[in-house]
């Protein structure tokens, strides 16, 4: 009787044990699987000329991405120089002033900017830039990237704001010195590496962004650094390639997914390293 | 209950001055004088409001959500809390050194001690390096650090790190220092260091410390103030206080009856 009780409880112990085992599988597999296919597929298409020419009309082999390449770059770039001010000030703001009505309202805000569908913030994108220019444009595109980023860079600078010690602000008061002195030069600047990751860790995620590109930047087959026209990005280029008809052009949306998956593995790697190098340090 | 002779000239005066956090009142009508280069203790139970105290007198308590202030601190005749004063004019001569160690994380040694000055708009080098080598010495800590001033601040010691902050604290040259407690993280060879400086720079400064530790009060100081619940129950001559206390608390307190 005892040795069966204790028997039973093994069995649950072991049965729970494989429940936890399968499920953290569960979610390794698809993500294992994306990345070799796309491995697989990509990179057996990639060519020097991926990177270094632009496409070739329908019905020529060959050719390549590289103003998509460019493009994406660029826009992410826009982007980032809309959204890094304006999401580290906020996150000071939210860091700095919690307890103010304005400071819980955009909390809010930022929760639920985090959870619009990339597509409805494409649309919005195109009412505010792309209507009122009557283009298409690579600043649209930024634009929408930009709002993407927002709310992951307000989050996380104000968590890693937060992370300050509230004896470091004191001591950069008591040493008569004004709060926004102490906020910029003393708190912001010891933070300077964490804020980085904040940074790369949203650029990553609009990198790979399609839906808010599709009536923003829209694309094109030229090579073109011009701010007010489209622009070709590396998503973009690869769903128009992805759902063409033509072999060689399904393989080298095939190389762009590699390519940008490459990309954005890197930034995203490169991100965590940079915090735990910080972790290590232990700052504060 | 506070008003004793004293020979220095009169440079921090406290009067009436009340402190609350929210509802709850921290410290009540404090009337107090400190005298020009003296080190003056302040003693007293756990809660009993000295720190809070302390921090009405750089008016750091204020920079706590929910917090308020009544009375005056004078600080030569004017009093700080007056609406016409900046108050950071007033930190930068009401310098403070916390409980806790605290230099600038990812600074280093010389930045933390010039960075006040350098904000200040301050950048000629030599002045900071001159103004970086004597405020180390007198915190004791340039012979340990000269030859790496470049390191992180907090790669140092804590003791050495407490320093650090006393070098930083005087490096935009207050007339007054307050020490909340400054030894209390450290062990008893980093505190015997710390209390041999504030000897050195009784010379300049006029100190107000707070410490638990009364054989520290004792040793260092020469007026100590006692308080409980936010009172100040005692004030005088160190000497006094620690060998003939007026008040049956404060003899209470310091024979270790209570507290």
């Amino acid at each position: 009787m005892k040795l069966n009780y204790r028997l039973i409880r093994k069995i649950k112990n072991q049965l729970f044990m494989l429940v936890i085992f399968l499920s953290a599988a569960l979610v390794l597999i698809p993500l294992f699987l994306v990345i070799k296919y796309v491995f697989q597929e990509g990179a057996s298409s990639l060519s020097l000329s991926f990177f270094t020419e632009l496409p070739k009309p329908v019905g020529e082999v060959g050719g390549g991405m590289m103003h998509a390449i460019l493009g994406t770059m660029y826009i992410v770039l826009l982007g980032a120089l809309i959204a890094v001010p304006i999401g580290i000030t906020c996150g000071i703001y939210l860091c700095e002033f919690s307890k103010s009505k304005l400071s819980k309202t955009l909390k809010l805000t930022v929760d639920l900017m985090s959870g619009i569908p990339s597509i409805v913030i494409g649309i919005f994108a195109y009412l505010m830039v792309v209507v009122p220019l009557k283009s298409f444009s690579a600043l649209a595109g930024g634009v929408a990237l930009s709002i993407i980023m927002l709310p992951i860079i307000i989050k996380t600078s104000e968590e890693i704001l937060k992370l300050v010690p509230n004896h470091i602000r004191e001591a950069g008061l008591a040493l008569g010195l004004p709060r926004w002195k102490v906020i910029l030069f003393i708190i912001l600047k010891g933070s300077i590496s964490n804020l980085l990751t904040g940074i790369i860790l949203a650029i990553s995620r609009a990198a790979g962004e399609t839906a808010p590109l599709l009536f923003t930047a829209f694309g094109n087959m030229y090579l073109s650094f011009d701010l007010k026209k489209p622009m070709a990005t590396l998503p973009v280029q690869i769903y128009t390639y992805a759902i063409s008809p033509f072999k060689d052009w399904q393989r080298q949306a095939w190389a762009g997914a590699f390519v940008l998956m490459v990309l954005i593995l890197t930034m995203n790697l490169f991100a965590r390293f940079l915090l735990n190098k910080i972790k290590d340090k232990k700052g504060f | 209950m506070s008003n004793i002779e004293m020979k220095e000239k009169v440079i921090l005066e406290a009067k009436n001055l009340e402190a609350w956090f929210g509802d709850f009142q921290a410290v009540k009508g404090i009337n107090v004088s400190y005298g020009e280069k003296t080190i003056n203790a302040i003693i007293g139970p756990s809660g009993c409001g000295k720190s809070t105290y302390l921090r009405c007198l750089n008016r750091i308590h204020e920079e706590i959500e929910g917090t308020k202030v009544h009375g005056e601190v004078l600080l030569e005749g004017k009093n700080i809390y007056d609406k016409k004063i900046d108050v950071v004019d007033v930190r930068k001569r009401i310098g403070m050194v916390f409980q806790k160690p605290n230099p600038f994380p990812s600074m280093s040694i010389l930045d933390n001690v010039v960075i006040g000055l350098r904000l200040q708009g301050i950048t000629k080098r030599s002045t900071l390096m001159e103004t970086a080598e004597s405020c180390l010495k007198k915190a004791a800590l340039w012979e340990e650090v000269k030859d790496k001033l470049n390191s992180l601040g907090t790669s140092l010691s804590g003791g050495q790190q407490q320093r650090l902050c006393i070098a930083r604290a005087l490096a935009i040259n207050p007339p007054v220092l307050l020490m909340d407690e400054p030894t209390s993280a450290l062990d008893p060879i980093a505190t015997a260091k710390i209390e041999e400086l504030m000897n050195e720079i009784k010379r300049d400064y006029t100190v107000i410390i707070v410490t638990h530790n009364m054989q520290q009060a004792a040793r260092i100081s020469d007026y100590t103030s006692f308080f409980v619940y936010g009172k100040m129950i005692e004030h005088g001559l160190s000497s006094d206080i620690f060998t003939n206390p007026k008040e049956k608390q404060t003899e209470d307190y310091i024979s270790g009856r209570f507290g």
